[in-house]
């Protein structure tokens, strides 16, 4: 049995370790509030971008348009969003684990990187085209319209041929799906479209025309996707560590109570020796 | 309903519902020229440029530079997805007319590596800022 002060040393190093991950807890509580109210916040604004970009191309299904179809050649394009910091559970391997064993596990990728784990993950395997990591502490849609426009200069100039958004999209605070989407080509959702009574939406004019309204309206579309992506993914990442600190919290706890036990079982045992040795001592002396 | 030549406005940024409300007419800027819009409209979809909305209510007006988005208007409801706007309380004027020097003087010096389209954009964005302002 260990003795009593290595218990004890023991105890108290995983009852500092408890103190960190309680703390822990809280800023991220903190933040996942924060991080939530954000993305509800941002909520409406995509809606309404999704259904207005659904609804024209639902129109123009025989369109000719570039960002209607891939890029002929050149690689295709992943903008992975991670966090910064680690401490997250499965948060950041389980968007790595989308890229390395999904859909486009043997494909060629290049890597555009919001995020340093994903970043120091991917970058053995992958090229990374760019780093925008700063850009998750704080979302912000300027850095989204930035990313967007790199994106979209290399699709233009045929470097990449199609491009996916790779993000923990948020349910809720404790249900996160690491997600795959793409960006480019956009893509029509045809049955829901169907479905739908022809609306005012089916009178809606255009100005300027369908073809021009497309060229503007993608790029704003793609800026709120990744936008709508960083602020998802903000709050995943604070709803997963919240989760997985409080996991350890408890964890702690457990260990700290079966110490106890082995603690006070070695004292005890420690007493009784001295007890017998002192008995046998008196009675060899009478 | 004694006034019912009134519609919803609503005007939503990525990270707020910039306004909400019932008003009489709504005007600002479009790729194809600056429109007005009341009541009844023929469904439309158009581009924003920079510029100056003004928001017509019941009781006075509102103005605000509105400078990127685009505009969903129905028959009742018009809907701005706007990615930048701003009342005039939250524009920094000197900043503004900064960026009107730098843009002017970035199209005066014109060089073949000029972004003339970004130049003008940003131009368009100052005036309006300093516009609303006024």
């Amino acid at each position: 049995m260990a003795s009593m002060r290595d218990i004890k040393r023991r105890k108290s190093s995983i009852q500092s370790t408890q103190q960190i991950t309680k703390a822990m807890k809280l800023v991220s509580t903190v933040k996942l509030q924060r991080a939530k109210a954000n993305a509800e916040k941002s909520d409406d604004y995509f809606r309404c971008m999704y259904s207005t970009v659904q609804s024209i191309l639902a129109r123009t299904q025989n369109l000719e348009h570039r960002y209607l179809k891939p890029g002929e050649g050149g690689k295709k394009a992943v903008i992975v969003i991670t966090s910064n910091r680690g401490l997250a559970g499965g948060y950041n391997s389980n968007v790595i684990k989308l890229i390395t064993r999904g859909e486009l596990a043997n494909e060629d990728l290049c890597i555009y990187a919001i995020g340093k784990k994903g970043k120091d993950a991917l970058q053995k395997q992958y090229e990374i085209k760019a780093d925008y990591s700063d850009a998750i502490d704080e979302p912000a849609y300027a850095e989204a319209m930035v990313i967007c426009k790199d994106v979209l200069n290399a699709f233009a100039e045929g470097e990449i041929s199609e491009i996916y958004l790779a993000y923990t999209a948020f349910k809720n605070t404790v249900v996160h799906i690491p997600t795959l989407l793409k960006l480019l080509p956009v893509e029509v959702e045809q049955s829901e479209e169907e479905s739908k009574e022809p609306s005012d939406k089916a009178l809606m004019n255009f100005e300027p025309e369908d073809e021009e309204a497309l060229e503007l309206i993608i790029p704003k579309y793609i800026t709120s996707l990744i936008y709508g992506g960083m602020v998802e993914a903000v709050a995943s990442e604070n709803g997963a560590r919240m989760q997985a600190m409080d996991s350890a919290t408890s964890n702690a706890e457990e260990m700290i109570d079966s110490l106890t036990l082995l603690y006070n079982r070695a004292r005890q045992g420690s007493i009784t020796q001295e007890l017998t040795e002192i008995i046998a001592g008196a009675n060899a002396i009478s | 309903m004694a006034d019912n030549n009134l519609f919803s406005l609503r005007i939503i940024t990525p990270d707020r519902v910039f306004y909400k409300g019932e008003v009489s007419m709504v005007e600002f800027n479009t790729t194809e020229g600056e429109i007005g819009i009341y009541k009844k409209h023929v469904p439309t979809t158009v581009i924003i440029e920079p510029g100056i909305l003004t928001i017509t209510e019941e009781d006075g007006q509102k103005e605000a530079a509105l400078h990127a988005g685009f505009a969903e208007i129905l028959q009742d409801e018009v809907v701005i997805l706007a990615e930048i706007v701003e009342w005039p309380e939250e524009i920094d004027e000197q900043r503004a007319q900064a960026a009107r020097e730098r843009a002017e003087e970035r199209l005066r010096s014109k060089t073949p590596e000029t972004d003339v389209l970004r130049a003008e954009t940003a131009l368009l964005r100052a005036m309006a800022r300093i516009h609303v302002l006024k």
